[in-house]
């Protein structure tokens, strides 16, 4: 088995096998970030280019670290010091970062299918950090490599996804991800933010988060995308935690070694209670160890021998 | 023209347990006993013939020396070059390398440069007193200056034969073939 996409765009279409491949690739990965010297020179004389149109740090960071713990060089882009406040497109800077031949591009962007556009405009492998509300799929793939570590495997666990279903690219990928790998996945959250016709991905829908626990061997929480929601889409911030928001009481319905996760950055009493994140069920810290261990995953099953 | 029947058996379990041993003997020898003395096996050839040899050592010396196991793929000198990417293993060295005497252990050494990229590995774990290299079968051919200090045989083979050592956990079906 061998990855032969040229860019990691989303979890749409990628297979069984490919996204063991990874997981499993990263998890021989996560020893080297152990050591004293946390660095191979696997990808010597790769140039990565990361791109980011959106705020970030843990994404951003972990791509950063992996380029580098593999010898990789990293240059980072970030647009508010860059040409695009003065007016270049997409395409344009494409070009441009083209011209200086780099080897991969990460990109993050607002907009769902920026990364697909790249990918057609240009040689180099593209992976998407984030675009829009689109996909995240390297968020669900350090989400699925932190399962299968707690739990064994993915097949066959209930999964319960909580709040804004709408917004979420990180729900969106997780949703694609899990139901392939054999996982029950439920999403929750308030009927507003849930996209109409979402059960077509295989998930079942619930709004009410006491019923969507019972029986959950995960439950991640999701961020509100304040950011991205138009418009009124729940009467007030406090009457959504009093509804959705994960508290200890909360966590009780789900089954007694259910795993917490959240994609951070982490709204501490709106989707989590406090206690409960820094709890002994909290796996969000794994998430991020877990996230440089599957970026130097994908970075070293795409590097290389296209020439 | 590699068929079936040119199948060759080149050493049987008796042969390859008695290599094991001279081995050890050597190894314990050359150290004046098994102070400092570590394992290294390269994955995933070197693994059951490490064990092998850390229980001889163990069964002479009454001492089980550490022993832990190397991946080499991420130093593989092709490793960028092809799009078939090797599947990686994991690299499990549960001790510090300080100041150890190690034992880097293969099953088959080629063209040596599965030698060269796992002593750039150790060397980025540490700062070893001596690196020492132990193989089952030397069968020539080497690419670049490296030699093993212990050798159970030396097989001069052909460049498009393949030399395999099959090590059992009980060590009743070992052998040694040519195909």
């Amino acid at each position: 088995m061998e990855l032969t996409r040229k860019d990691i765009l989303g979890l749409s279409d990628f297979s069984v096998d490919e996204i063991n491949l990874v997981l499993d690739t990263a998890e021989s990965f996560r020893e080297i970030s152990t050591r004293t010297i946390k660095k191979v020179p696997t990808l010597r004389g790769i140039t990565v280019i990361n791109l980011f149109y959106e705020a970030s740090t843990r994404t951003h960071t972990s791509f950063e670290i992996a380029a580098k713990r593999l010898s990789a060089d990293a240059i980072n882009i970030s647009t508010s010091t860059s040409s695009v406040t003065k007016g270049e497109t997409l395409a344009d800077t494409a070009k441009t970062l083209e011209a200086m031949s780099p080897d991969i591009i990460v990109i993050r962007h607002a907009c769902a299918g920026a990364p697909h556009i790249l990918a057609r405009l240009l040689g180099q492998s593209i992976i998407n950090a984030g675009d829009g509300s689109h996909e995240h799929p390297t968020q669900a793939l350090l989400d699925m490599l932190t399962i299968r570590q707690k739990k064994g495997t993915i097949e066959g666990l209930k999964v319960v996804l909580v709040g804004d279903i709408m917004n979420s690219r990180v729900a969106r990928s997780n949703m694609y991800g899990l139901t392939r790998m054999g996982a029950r996945v439920t999403v929750c959250g308030p009927a507003m933010l849930i996209p109409r016709g979402v059960e077509g991905m295989g998930v079942t829908v619930e709004t009410n988060m006491q019923k969507a626990l019972q029986d959950a061997d995960v439950v991640m929480m999701l961020r509100m995308q304040f950011e991205r929601q138009q418009g009124a889409v729940f009467p007030s911030v406090r009457e959504y935690a009093r509804l959705f928001c994960l508290t200890v009481p909360m966590l009780k319905e789900a089954k007694e070694d259910a795993i917490v996760m959240h994609p951070g950055p982490i709204n501490r009493g709106i989707e989590i209670a406090p206690e409960v994140a820094d709890g002994f069920r909290s796996v969000i810290l794994d998430q991020v160890t877990n996230g440089v261990a599957v970026r130097m995953a994908l970075l070293y099953l795409l590097a290389g021998g296209r020439q | 023209m590699v068929t079936e029947n040119s199948k060759r058996i080149v050493m049987d379990a008796e042969r390859i347990d008695r290599s094991i041993a001279r081995i050890a003997y050597e190894i314990l020898e050359d150290n004046k006993g098994a102070d400092d003395l570590v394992i290294i096996a390269v994955r995933s050839g070197g693994i059951m013939l490490s064990r092998r040899i850390r229980k001889k050592i163990a069964d002479i010396e009454g001492v089980v020396i550490p022993m832990g196991i190397l991946d080499i793929t991420l130093y593989r000198d092709d490793v960028i070059m092809t799009d078939k990417k090797p599947k990686m293993g994991e690299t499990d060295i549960p001790f510090c390398l300080n100041d150890k005497k190690i034992i880097l252990v293969d099953d088959v050494i080629f063209t040596g440069r599965t030698i060269r990229a796992a002593m750039d590995a150790l060397i980025d774990f540490g700062r070893p007193r001596v690196i020492r290299l132990a193989v089952l079968v030397d069968r020539g051919h080497r690419e670049i200056p490296i030699r093993p200090d212990y050798v159970g045989e030396k097989l001069p083979s052909s460049l498009w034969e393949n030399v395999n050592v099959i090590l059992s956990e009980s060590g009743g079906d070992d052998e040694v073939v040519i195909l």
